[in-house]
């Protein structure tokens, strides 16, 4: 039974399903780059948040997975030669959900900060051997990712790559983060997804009711890790190269900073926070030096002044204006 | 047996740093709770402190002055813990645990940010203090004699720190705080003193780990996430929150470290990280750790 969606969500989500269409011919290439952007990491900040907000499991190594799904698809251009970028996002799902499923073994055994620090230090596993085994990985220098081919169709010859990106790869980016939306409200709004959320409230009593609290977080685990490998798959040809930077403990960091500054305890919230988060690193580093201080001074009023984050404030907002009128 | 020598006084020197850095973070861990993200950047604070106090009095005055300036990084990095805690970390103590990790972690990019702004993008050395007392004779090598000055101040660290828990009055008040804070508040300590007093000695002893250190090494941007993710590998050994645990994880990850680097060099980050990785899932409190 597929959970059918009410009609106050399709009254938000169907108009911004559409803007996002027409946004390219209206804004300018640059712009929808950084749109591309803001979705694929939107589409981490949901997998991410399955964990956080519907599990109540804090990942400080969701990198990990990222960075897996980029250099997966890195390695089969590499070593491989392949140009389809389905293939290539099958390779890369597969290598992140592949570590998930190792890593996530180890570490569903513990809750609360040991997760944390167990996730973090698996994580960092990761990045040293892509740091160190630079004639594999192209250490720090990382590995460069050409434009791919879409359905069977590469970039036309003498394409400018800017609009290729703009464009084609933005609709490519945007129809599997739409799909990407619609399967993970069916996930959280599922049996499964209730089971999780009991989990997350109180781990003894839905013991008691019988569900299998170990096997349920290993595959939000799982679940969590193959869509922050998909959103890796599709950053490495839109950025172009990929870096240890995206596998370092800090990249975690900047995915629970989004998810937050979305809103953990609500379903839009990491995908706000994302796109806005893109927006305002972007503008940041644009700007300034001292981005780190901003980004950093921005999480700190955030958590003391608006822990629910934009979404989550929001729809207090609306609620109250709502009893008011 | 002289190389073997050099390598244990390699293991220990880094060790020694390491303690100071892990220790202090384990001891507040251990009262109040909070994994503390900064804490290497508060560690770099200590070591661009002294850094640049060193080139600021360097002209001609007398070494011995110099050394004197080792603590200022401590004095500053405690100073900065504790205007910290009361501002930023007090206010959070009641809410989730994901709350108190981003904003330490909100606090690692700021203090970053803050060191690049304050002393500017390039590295400071302080490394007249290492030059001045000239080198050791070991069988046929030689030994830099400031790299056992460090060993003496970590092994003094760890000695004056567990007089301090184990023997005062004010240790039994934070190991009371730390067992049951709810309790020791209503025999009378005042919880929030306690608070503040601990994670300002905490930060004391990382500044301190910075200060001994930046005469060998130097400071430069990004030593703090260096530092903090080792010394998270010697905390999850060790387990958080205890002292003794903090001690032994550092001696085992200066070893690993040094016999790593000579070995194998390539996974030798992967090996501490895979060890701290491999005690959580026999003894998820670590070694000393209470479950």
């Amino acid at each position: 039974m597929i959970p059918v969606p009410p009609r106050r969500v399709l009254v938000y989500a169907i108009p911004i399903a559409l803007l996002l269409f027409v946004l390219p011919s209206v804004v300018s290439p640059y712009e929808v780059t950084q749109l591309s952007y803001g979705l694929i990491f939107a589409i981490a900040a949901l997998g991410f948040n399955l964990l956080l907000g519907y599990t109540g499991l804090l990942s400080f190594g969701h990198s990990a997975y990222f960075g897996m799904g980029a250099y997966g698809v890195a390695f089969m251009v590499k070593y491989l030669k392949i140009s389809s970028m389905e293939a290539l996002i099958v390779g890369g799902v597969v290598a992140a959900t592949a570590v998930a499923a190792l890593f996530g073994f180890l570490c569903v055994r513990y809750t609360r900060i040991f997760f944390g620090i167990l996730t973090l230090a698996l994580s960092q596993v990761l990045w040293s051997l892509a740091f160190k085994f630079f004639w594999v990985t192209g250490g720090t220098d990382g590995l460069r990712v050409p434009t791919p081919s879409l359905l069977g169709v590469g970039m036309a010859p003498g394409q400018d790559k800017m609009a290729f990106l703009a464009h084609r790869y933005y609709y490519y980016v945007l129809v599997i983060f739409l799909v990407g939306v619609a399967v993970m409200w069916v996930i959280v709004h599922s049996p499964f997804g209730k089971a999780l959320q009991a989990i997350r409230d109180n781990e003894t009593r839905a013991e008691f009711v019988g569900v299998q609290v170990r096997r349920y977080r290993y595959m939000a685990f799982l679940v969590s890790g193959v869509y922050t490998g998909l959103a890796g798959a599709l950053w490495a040809p839109l950025n172009g190269l990929t870096t240890p930077d995206i596998l370092v403990w800090t990249f975690s960091g900047e995915i629970v900073f989004f998810t937050v500054l979305g809103g953990f305890q609500t379903f839009a919230g990491p995908i706000v926070g994302a796109v806005v988060f893109n927006y305002l690193k972007t503008f940041a580093v644009g700007y300034t030096v001292y981005w780190q201080m901003f980004l950093g001074g921005v999480l700190v009023v955030l958590v003391l002044a608006l822990p629910a984050g934009i979404v989550g404030t929001a729809s207090r907002l609306i609620d109250r204006l709502r009893k008011a009128a | 047996m002289d190389t073997f020598l050099i390598h244990l006084l390699n293991s220990l020197l880094y060790a020694s740093v390491l303690f100071l850095i892990a220790g202090g973070l384990s001891l507040i861990y251990g009262v109040m709770r909070i994994v503390n993200l900064a804490h290497g950047n508060i560690y770099a604070v200590g070591a661009y402190t002294t850094a640049w106090a060193v080139g600021r009095v360097l002209g001609g005055a007398p070494t011995l002055v110099l050394y004197a300036l080792l603590p200022v990084g401590a004095l500053a990095a405690a100073a900065l813990g504790a205007v910290l805690e009361p501002t930023l970390l007090r206010p959070l103590y009641k809410r989730a645990e994901e709350y108190q990790l981003l904003i330490t972690f909100g606090l690692l990019l700021v203090l970053e940010d803050l060191i690049r702004f304050v002393w500017g993008p390039y590295p400071l050395a302080a490394s007249a203090l290492f030059e001045a007392p000239g080198s050791l004779t070991i069988g046929e090598s030689i030994y830099p004699t400031y790299n056992l000055a460090v060993i003496v101040v970590g092994g003094l660290a760890a000695a004056a720190l567990w007089a301090f828990v184990y023997k005062s009055k004010f240790g039994v008040i934070l190991r009371a705080t730390s067992q049951n804070m709810r309790m020791a508040s209503a025999l009378g300590v005042n919880v929030n003193r306690v608070y503040v007093q601990a994670f300002t000695l905490g930060c004391f002893m990382a500044g301190l780990g910075g200060a001994i250190v930046v005469p060998q090494q130097g400071a430069v941007l990004g030593m703090g996430v260096d530092a903090l993710i080792l010394a998270f590998v010697v905390v999850v050994i060790g387990g958080l929150g205890s002292l003794e645990g903090a001690l032994l994880g550092a001696l085992m990850v200066g070893v690993v470290r040094e016999v790593g680097i000579a070995l194998f060099p390539e996974i030798e980050l992967a090996v501490l990280y895979l060890m701290a990785a491999i005690v959580l899932l026999i003894r998820p409190a670590g070694l000393f750790g209470r479950t």
